[in-house]
């Protein structure tokens, strides 16, 4: 098992003929996602070779979900279009969109995420997308670096959830979720962690934060409240200092609120262990299934 | 991007916001000129981005030109908590009747628009919303219909503030919707004597990732390698220490800067090269950190994902050939791991380049740079 993505998922990629697009569609079809069409408008009509595969265009996602049965869109338009990709995505009734494109305006991403409300879920903006192993994989998460397994992981940072699968990659994923550090992003850590605790096919969790905002703090509220599997944690940026941004558009200390401290107690307080080093984290999620199989 | 209050004035006076008449000043002398020009007292306000700058000694009232002069004087040149006080603010000294706060801002925890309006402005909001949490009003904000007159209004009365305030409500709304704002505060808002609503104050943060669809002409002076850095299109911050610290994503940077903390050494930057890692973006992003005179020791932390660790180590053998002399000067310590590491580990091995050393894990290659970086 796992969430939000299946092997039965059926993906179309928004902006499939692109660079970056046509690049990550056929590592999308590598990892044995079913990738069933593109949408690029003005361009529909025509289809994409990958090799032992021809995935066909529409101009619209409407026109590609009634064709083809699309589930899931992948969003690699340029951030000036993003936007209005995202919300002819929703407006057409896509259940998940992935918005991989990083440098979204913030006013867009609140845009679109109070369109989708109750309607799509979306994740992302500026995110690596997410992995079910084995299963599908719907964005830019390298498929070879893990196997399929038992831990779900949600994180803000790409390449700190590569390290992490790494790490683990002999345990292995039901699904391996990148939310992205954008200020406002469609699904949340609370989100990941409520759909792994009712998953089936998860067995423990890893979360990956980072500074700014209070997401952990609340996550660390709704952990202590709702989820009952084991969850280990690593919070990146102790040393960031107040007022700079750190890459991420949402990684920033303003003040006393959002420091790596504070969310490190947030989550002590309810009984999370918190790696001081991805690597640490890695064996305190080895020590935590032990002692759930024990 | 935040901007200076002068900037933010500015932004409001263009968009029908009462401010008080004034200008920003560089010298004393210039201080002078707008006091002596607005012909009533002034204040001269220190021009930082940081809060407090009042307790700070950064804002003066100067009855005329002469005491703008000496006052401009003091606070020109001023730290305040780290920023070097570069202009001021001169403008005309408007007194309170009352005193209100007023914000808009993306609400990170809710996906959306907030409104935070209270009839207690002047002291720092934090700080009221620790003792007088319902002082202050929250409304959360339609991005479909926004703030309209009715909405002002509301909002207006909700907070206890006068009618007069609510066209300017509607007004910094429009700043932040019009302007592509993070945050549009006014703290504080004010009614005069004679009943005019003023913005006294003004901060205002605008979304770097919007200004393609902007003419913002606002320059920061940052300081010369962060400038050299954002040039090369690198994400680069100064930090005190002696580690040079370069790395692939954002996490993973931050990350490393706390492996380099935990080993004892301070980080000397933050430097995201981002997933690509070229050749040459691994030779920009060397060359930057090596200008750095606080670096003692290099660290290249590199998890090879999508691009692989074969292709990150011709990256870094080619960026050293690149530097040639240059790349010499201190100990690079190169940590791969992900995707070909091995590969990747063996073409660095088979380079023989005299100041790489290569640990294969994270932790280890932190305590190496720390040590080397500390002359062991």
């Amino acid at each position: 098992m796992a969430i939000f993505l299946t092997k039965d998922s059926r993906v179309l990629v928004q902006g499939m003929t692109g660079a970056e697009g046509s690049r990550h569609t056929a590592r999308m079809l590598a990892a044995g996602t079913e990738v069933v069409a593109g949408v690029t408008p003005g361009k529909g009509g025509r289809s994409v070779d990958f090799g032992e595969r021809a995935v066909p265009v529409f101009g619209s996602v409407a026109e590609a979900m009634a064709e083809t049965g699309a589930d899931v869109s992948v969003v690699f338009v340029p951030p000036r279009f993003t936007g209005s990709a995202v919300e002819e995505a929703v407006t057409a009734g896509i259940p998940l969109c992935v918005v991989i494109t990083e440098g979204v305006p913030v006013h867009d991403a609140v845009r679109f995420r109070a369109l989708a409300a109750g309607r799509t879920r979306i994740i992302g903006p500026n995110c690596p997308g997410l992995i079910s192993p084995g299963q599908s994989s719907a964005g830019i998460i390298p498929a070879d670096i893990t196997a399929a397994g038992r831990i779900g992981l949600v994180s803000k940072s790409g390449t700190l959830t590569y390290q992490l699968m790494y790490e683990l990659r002999d345990v292995g994923f039901s699904t391996a979720v990148g939310i992205g550090g954008d200020p406002v992003i469609g699904t949340t850590h609370i989100d990941c962690l409520q759909a792994f605790q009712e998953d089936p096919g998860t067995d423990a969790i890893v979360m990956i934060g980072e500074i700014g905002g209070d997401a952990e703090e609340r996550a660390a509220a709704y952990i202590e409240r709702h989820v009952t599997k084991p969850v280990v944690a690593y919070v990146a940026g102790f040393t960031a200092p107040e007022g700079k941004t750190m890459g991420h558009a949402g990684a920033i200390v303003s003040g006393s609120s959002g420091t790596a401290q504070a969310k490190k107690e947030a989550l002590e307080a309810v009984g999370v262990r918190v790696g001081r080093t991805p690597s640490e984290t890695a064996r305190l999620m080895r020590s935590a299934l032990d002692r759930a199989a024990a | 991007m935040d901007l200076y209050e002068h900037q933010a004035k500015e932004l409001f006076g263009r968009h029908g916001i009462p401010i008080p008449p004034g200008r920003v000043a560089a010298t004393p002398e210039e201080a002078k000129a707008v006091a002596a020009e607005l012909g009533v007292p002034v204040v001269i306000k220190a021009q930082v981005k940081t809060g407090g700058r009042g307790k700070a000694g950064g804002i003066k009232a100067a009855a005329g030109p002469a005491s703008a002069e000496e006052e401009a004087a003091g606070v020109l040149g001023m730290d305040i908590k780290g920023h070097l006080v570069r202009t001021v603010l001169v403008e005309a000294a408007t007194v309170p009747f009352e005193e209100y706060y007023a914000a808009f801002l993306v609400d990170r925890a809710q996906g959306g628009f907030l409104a935070m309006v209270s009839a207690q402005g002047g002291m720092e909001i934090e700080e009221l919303a620790e003792t007088d949490p319902d002082a202050i009003v929250r409304l959360p904000i339609d991005p479909v219909t926004g703030v309209d007159a009715d909405t002002a209004r509301l909002l207006a009365a909700k907070a206890g503030l006068p009618d007069a305030a609510a066209p300017v409500l509607e007004r910094l709304w429009q700043v932040m919707i019009e302007e592509d704002a993070l945050l549009v505060e006014v703290n504080p808002l004010i009614c005069t004597t004679d009943q005019r609503i003023v913005a006294l104050d003004g901060k205002v943060t605008l979304d770097d990732a919007a200004a393609f669809r902007h003419s913002w002409a606002y320059t920061e002076a940052s300081a010369g390698l962060e400038e050299q850095a954002r040039a090369k299109g690198l994400n680069y911050v100064k930090l005190d220490g002696r580690v040079g610290v370069i790395g692939n994503g954002a996490g993973l940077v931050m990350s490393t800067l706390d492996v380099v903390a935990g080993a004892g050494a301070a980080p000397a930057n933050f430097l995201d090269i981002g997933g690509g890692a070229s050749a040459q973006v691994m030779a920009d992003g060397l060359e930057i950190i090596l200008a750095d005179p606080d670096v003692r020791s290099v660290l290249v932390n590199v998890f090879g994902g999508i691009t692989t660790c074969d292709a990150v180590a011709n990256g870094i053998v080619t960026a050293l050939e690149l530097l040639g002399e240059r790349g010499l000067a201190r100990p690079i310590v190169v940590r791969l791991d992900g995707n070909n590491a091995e590969v990747g580990r063996r073409i660095l091995s088979d380079a023989r380049h005299p100041v790489v050393r290569q640990v294969s894990t994270m932790d280890g290659a932190a305590e190496t740079a720390a040590r080397l970086a500390a002359g062991v």
